[in-house]
């Protein structure tokens, strides 16, 4: 070994410590942290019985109203300025209203040089014939950017809540999620067999025209993802675990969010649209043009695809 | 146009209203689903289509699934624990989430 | 009193749909309608937004045949906006009905009231 330091001098470094958590060697919040697993909801007959007894106490003390004055008065007091709280709230939003300037109105404030400026320069600019495709992607990306995050972060909270570990709980959760369910339907296979490939080629078209029609990426997405969900619903999770499981959820985001970010942070490097960046727009309304658009909106498709087909499998048996 | 639009804004209303007093929790979230696609009608006339897709797909489907499945997890308890009962075990019947 | 209430009947009914879902919020006791209003209160944010950057007699911001000038074309703006609030709004509610499955595991029940009962009595 040539390392200058001695074992011990080493092992103080931050270096070390990187290193270490990156092994997995020790984990940091062992010990630090306050961890502690939800207890599961079990009872035996004690516990039962004074539940029911709690139950009967609550019955009586709580929910029955007529004998109870102070609960009757604060329920009612609570509705009664709840419902003049909403009515004031609406009629002061009203009165609000009837001074704003008429709606459809173009010489209203809010139609000022912000709009001006992306209606007329967006073609030149970004390439792109949807102006909105165009402003979101181009020159509010770092908006879409922090969506798209949004969502990856939407899923991983949800995998953290329901998701099932041991592996005899979750071939429960199976069993008991379909157990009122006919299970291979014909008339939904068949349906499904002609329906799924055309929403799935309909959810392509509205992401590859994302810059030339409305739609793109989230509403492309969401089709995709609908699609997925239909195919689940007539055939059942193991057939799509054939070419769907966590890791392919796992690269799909990982790649597309990592291309989205170097993607922009080129763009960014060179100046934003000002500056020459080297990839042609093409002509406006041919399907390759518009620059870094088109990928942008099939990254952008591909996430939103993926996490609404794992907030259904989440929700059905807590993983997938 | 004008009157079609103000006939789809008194719908909006209706279903908003109707969402709140209607006791069964499927018939809220279906007419929470018409609410969303009269919405995104309501876009197609106010000149935003990408709003329109984006609802249709997003706020009548995904989010309706969403709701229904929710929906099924607690009827899906509450009907093993029927079984349950009827299998022997005297667990006392609690008040479900499906009302 | 301003005079264009009649104007803005699309705003008038955005206003008083975020009413209807605030007192959605506030009234109901189950959680699942909690959740239905709070996406109501999104949806009649939306549409005010989208009834600002109307704009009578322009088609959508679509270029069509070259034409770049600002009288053809809506406000693009809000449009931009309320895309990114409806994907946010539908990942919102996928988290609240997910901690919604979580309580209902725990307590077996939906209603605010007794979940926050036998919260204070685990306290104890």
């Amino acid at each position: 070994m040539s390392r200058l330091l001695s074992e011990q001098e080493y092992r103080k470094t931050k270096a070390f410590k990187v290193k270490r958590w990156y092994r997995g060697d020790k984990d940091p919040y062992i010990g630090r942290v306050e961890l502690r697993p939800q207890k599961p909801f079990e009872e035996d007959v004690n516990t039962q019985k004074k539940r029911i007894h709690d139950e009967a106490i609550l019955q009586r003390n709580i929910y029955d109203i007529e004998h109870n004055r102070k609960l009757m008065m604060f329920s009612k007091f609570y509705k009664v300025i709840s419902v003049l709280f909403v009515f004031t709230l609406i009629g002061i939003l009203l009165y609000m209203v009837s001074y704003l300037p008429p709606v459809g109105n173009a010489a209203n404030p809010d139609n000022n040089e912000v709009a001006t400026k992306y209606i007329e320069d967006a073609m030149k600019d970004t390439g792109a014939v949807n102006i909105v495709t165009g402003m979101i992607l181009d020159y509010r990306a770092f908006d879409t950017l922090g969506e798209s995050n949004v969502l990856f972060i939407a899923t991983c909270t949800v995998l953290i809540l329901l998701r099932v570990d041991s592996r005899s709980k979750k071939k429960e959760e199976e069993e008991n999620d379909r157990l009122y369910e006919p299970k291979n339907d014909i008339i939904l296979q068949k349906v499904a067999f002609f329906l799924v490939p055309m929403i799935i080629i309909f959810g392509i078209y509205v992401i590859l025209n994302g810059h030339l029609s409305p739609g793109g990426g989230f509403s492309g997405g969401a089709i995709i993802g609908s699609g997925l969900i239909l195919y689940v619903n007539a055939f059942g999770f193991k057939k799509i675990e054939r070419f769907f499981t966590q890791k392919t959820y796992k690269w799909i985001c990982f790649v597309a969010l990592l291309f989205y970010c170097l993607a922009k942070t080129y763009s960014f490097y060179c100046g934003a649209h000002h500056l020459e960046t080297g990839i042609p727009l093409g002509t406006p309304g041919d399907i390759l043009s518009s620059g870094l658009i088109l990928p942008l909106n099939i990254c952008v498709g591909m996430v939103v695809a993926c996490t609404m087909y794992a907030f259904y499998a989440m929700f059905r048996k807590g993983g997938f | 146009m004008k009157v079609f639009q103000v006939v789809l804004f008194i719908f909006l209303i209706v279903c908003a209203i109707s969402v709140s007093f209607s006791k069964n929790l499927l018939n809220s979230i279906i007419i929470f689903m018409s609410y969303s696609l009269i919405m995104s009608i309501i876009w197609i006339l106010l000149e935003s289509p990408d709003l329109a897709i984006t609802e249709a797909a997003v706020g009548a489907g995904i989010t309706s699934i969403l709701f229904f499945v929710t929906l099924k997890k607690i009827h899906a308890i509450v009907a093993v624990e029927h079984d349950e009962e009827k299998a022997g075990h005297h667990r006392h019947d609690r008040k479900g989430g499906a009302k | 009193m301003g005079g264009n209430l009649l104007a803005n009947y699309g705003e008038a009914v955005a206003m008083i749909l975020f009413g209807i879902g605030f007192s959605n919020l506030l009234l109901q006791k189950n959680l699942i309608k909690k959740i239905i209003g709070l996406n109501i209160m999104d949806t009649a944010t939306y549409l005010f937004l989208a009834e600002k950057g109307y704009i009578a007699g322009r088609v959508a911001p679509i270029v069509v045949d070259n034409v770049t000038s600002v009288e053809a074309y809506i406000n693009p703006v809000p449009s931009g906006l309320v895309l990114t609030g409806i994907v946010v709004s539908v990942s919102v509610t996928a988290l609240m009905l997910s901690l919604t499955i979580r309580l209902y595991r725990r307590y077996h029940t939906l209603d605010m009231d007794e979940i926050s009962t036998m919260l204070k009595k685990e306290d104890q």
